[in-house]
């Protein structure tokens, strides 16, 4: 009995002692991209600021913002974000770097998209072959993308067969489903590299800059949240858009490909 | 069946090892629900006793919505929870949200009407068999519930232990008062949710495996100082 | 002193059929009240009334002291012993611990009662493990600890073999002599003899004749009275 108090005691001072930390929405395609865990112990030693993580879909980060549970959110979903500025959640937003989708699928490739021209044309592929395709279905930044990629193409995802399977969860939740079934899904690189259930699964498809991801930082606005901590928000963003910070993300790579190229401009 | 194999190494490994992230995060889950247990059982107990000695009006409806709270999803109670916390709800000034309190909050939620019923019927039966003593011996509502406690304390232990059984294996309703921060709500069962996401299905079984060990040691330290009262005597 | 009690016409019911009364009865202070009868005839119930744990649904039944007051007072042993899941001597303190005496004094009190009954060999033995005859032993050294000024038992004995029932009495006349009133119910006319000063005879939930135990033992005054001391079947 103790020692349980003797360790409840030390698990409720760390949290309490934690005096300089501030909490970050993230997406869970960041969060799997594994930079993360380059990022934060950097900002740890130079700015003496732990930054909590809240691992989480772009609709669930928004409305963290929106309520004011965290003090800043990196997402990706720039149609969303910017409506998140203009309705005064937050008071701006700072391009940081940008990553690209890719599309995945069986390796032996039913639908042959491995050779098409463009992210339209392999999408029109998948659609006329009516093989399996895995969508997040979950509202994140990489839903809409997928969405938006297939109106982009002329197509209807409401109107879709059975071929095509909305699971609404996560990256990494949705691409062991994909494997599962061996379907074709739309993936962050970074979450694609990461991932360790791959099976059968092959990148197919990749390059289009239609397919390029940006991640934005957007603080929370103090004034709707007296307790935002802005101070340190904007101490982050100074970090994140430093050379510091472009040398870190640029160099990050996994199986030597590099995953974010950094472009945040400096005022 | 390789990842099995895969997780049940892993997890020697990380146990022999004393992989401290691995034992801060146990820790963490045996902190939080044990701490919800206490909680709950304060809780539940008393109530249990009261329903079984105290017939008034709503008892049955009473016992009928603590049965149906038993099945209650944590998902649920994990977003009630989280709007009452959120900096928008009605107690967001506290600040608790995605802190190690908010996950006792909510895990006490869903585990006291759990540990209230089933304490509910041990104790019920109990009272069949002293009631017409005690009504004799004039003795008030107070002791009554005292003595039906105390005497039931051994299925009040196995009341208790199905409370830790849902508790510690509960993932819906801490991952999102909690939010799964690494080193400030992380526990084995988020973790094991964030492992799986990544496809990481080894270290999540690993986690797992963990999981079930640390229950498993639970249940049987406690049976144990429950035999120490040795039979036939107490 | 809670004694006399004057019972007048009273009466409890269950589900709208009447268990016993009306009942009219005075009892003084001392001895050992026998209540006797064949089965069905009320017994049980009328201990209950006079406990205060029946209802009364009517009539009056007037200790000197008001019925909860009266309570604390006495003690009831039932046929069939409540044994809380407690060691022995835990079951006999019990009585003094929810009176708010010290856990010391009552542990040393019950051990010594536990002696005086007889088991005092076994005072942390789970009491729900005991026989049936330790177990009714028990039950009295819980009710006379209390050192009440009734008791009121429930045929006490019933399932009890010859040689627990002598133990049992043995005890019972100690207290008696010692000044603690007696009201009991038997189906045993040879307990009701040996035991009773006054016996009340019930039938059909209602006192068919009562008076001093030798004169209702030497010359009955009813017909049923005496078809039941014959041990004739009397409904």
């Amino acid at each position: 009995m103790k020692r349980f108090l003797f360790v409840a005691t030390l698990l409720w001072a760390t949290a309490a002692q934690a005096q300089d930390s501030m909490r970050m929405a993230v997406t869970t395609s960041f969060h799997n991209s594994g930079l993360a865990d380059v990022l934060l112990p950097e900002i740890q030693a130079d700015l003496g600021l732990e930054v909590q993580l809240l691992i989480v879909g772009t609709g669930q980060a928004l409305r963290l913002g929106e309520a004011g549970d965290v003090d800043a959110i990196l997402v990706h979903s720039r149609a969303a974000e910017e409506a998140f500025v203009a309705n005064g959640y937050g008071t701006h937003r700072r391009e940081i770097m940008y990553n690209d989708f890719v599309i995945v699928g069986p390796s032996n490739d039913p639908a042959a998209i491995s050779d098409a021209a463009d992210a339209n044309d392999s999408l029109q592929g998948i659609a006329d072959a009516k093989v399996p395709f895995v969508s997040r279905g979950d509202d994140s930044g990489t839903h809409k993308k997928e969405l938006s990629l297939w109106i982009d193409a002329g197509l209807d995802p409401t109107g879709f067969g059975d071929w095509y399977r909305a699971v609404g969860a996560g990256m990494g939740a949705a691409l062991n489903t994909a494997s599962g079934l061996n379907a074709y899904i739309l993936s962050d690189r970074a979450s694609w590299l990461n991932f360790s259930n791959k099976g059968d699964l092959a990148l197919l498809f990749s390059g289009d800059p239609v397919l390029f991801n940006q991640y934005a930082y957007l603080p929370v606005n103090p004034a709707l949240h007296d307790h935002v901590k802005s101070d340190l928000a904007s101490r982050l963003e100074d970090w994140l858009t430093s050379e510091r910070a472009a040398d870190l993300i640029n160099g990050y790579t996994i199986d030597r490909e590099t995953l974010f190229i950094f472009n945040a401009k400096t005022d | 069946m390789v990842d099995l194999w895969d997780g049940l190494t892993q997890a020697f490994w990380l146990v022999l090892t004393g992989d401290p992230e691995l034992a801060e995060i146990a820790l963490r889950s045996l902190y939080v629900t044990l701490t919800a247990l206490a909680i709950a059982c304060v809780i539940a107990f008393p109530l249990a006793a009261f329903l079984a000695v105290r017939r008034f009006r709503f008892r049955r409806l009473i016992i009928a919505i603590l049965n149906a709270l038993m099945g209650l999803p944590p998902v649920v109670v994990g977003l009630i929870v989280y709007v009452l916390l959120s900096r928008s709800g009605p107690l967001g000034v506290l600040g608790l949200l995605f802190t190690p309190t908010a996950m006792i909050i909510a895990q006490v939620i869903i585990i006291v009407p759990l540990i209230a019923s089933i304490a509910h019927q041990s104790l019920r039966d109990l009272w069949q068999e002293y009631h017409d003593l005690l009504i004799s011996m004039n003795v008030s509502q107070r002791q009554k519930m005292r003595t039906l406690i105390w005497d039931a304390r051994r299925a009040l232990l196995t009341a208790a232990l199905a409370g830790f059984g849902r508790g510690i294996g509960e993932v819906g309703a801490i991952m999102i008062v909690g939010g799964n921060i690494d080193n400030v709500t992380r526990v084995l069962t988020t973790a094991i949710a964030l492992e799986t996401g990544k496809g990481a299905f080894a270290l999540a079984l690993a986690l797992g495996f963990v999981l079930i060990a640390l229950t498993i040691a639970i249940n049987l330290t406690i049976h144990w100082l429950g035999q120490t009262e040795r039979e036939g005597r107490w | 002193m809670v004694f006399p009690l004057q019972v007048t016409g009273a009466e409890t019911r269950r589900r709208g059929k009447v268990l016993v009364g009306p009942v009219s009865l005075h009892l003084a202070g001392v001895g050992a009240t026998v209540v006797i009868g064949p089965n069905g005839s009320g017994k049980t119930s009328l201990l209950g009334l006079l406990h205060g744990t029946a209802r009364l649904h009517a009539g009056t039944i007037a200790w000197q002291l008001p019925m909860d007051q009266a309570r604390a007072v006495q003690s009831f042993v039932f046929q069939r012993p409540v044994m809380l899941r407690r060691s022995v001597v835990d079951n006999i303190a019990y009585p003094l611990l929810i009176r708010g005496l010290p856990k010391a004094k009552a542990m040393a009190q019950a051990l010594d009662w536990a002696k005086r009954v007889g088991l005092g060999d076994m005072p942390y033995r789970a009491a729900p493990s005991l026989s049936g005859g330790e177990q009714q032993k028990l039950a009295l050294a819980r009710a006379f600890i209390t050192a009440p000024q009734v008791v009121f038992l429930d045929e006490p004995c019933a399932s009890l073999d010859g040689r627990a029932t002598a133990e049992i009495e043995a005890i019972l006349q100690d207290q008696k002599a010692q000044g603690t009133r007696l009201v009991m119910s038997t189906h045993d006319m040879g307990q009701a003899r040996r035991l009773a000063d006054e016996i009340v005879f019930l039938r059909g939930g209602q006192v068919h004749e009562t008076g001093p135990a030798a004169q209702f033992f030497d010359a009955p005054q009813t017909d049923a009275a005496r078809a039941f001391l014959n041990g004739d079947i009397v409904e």
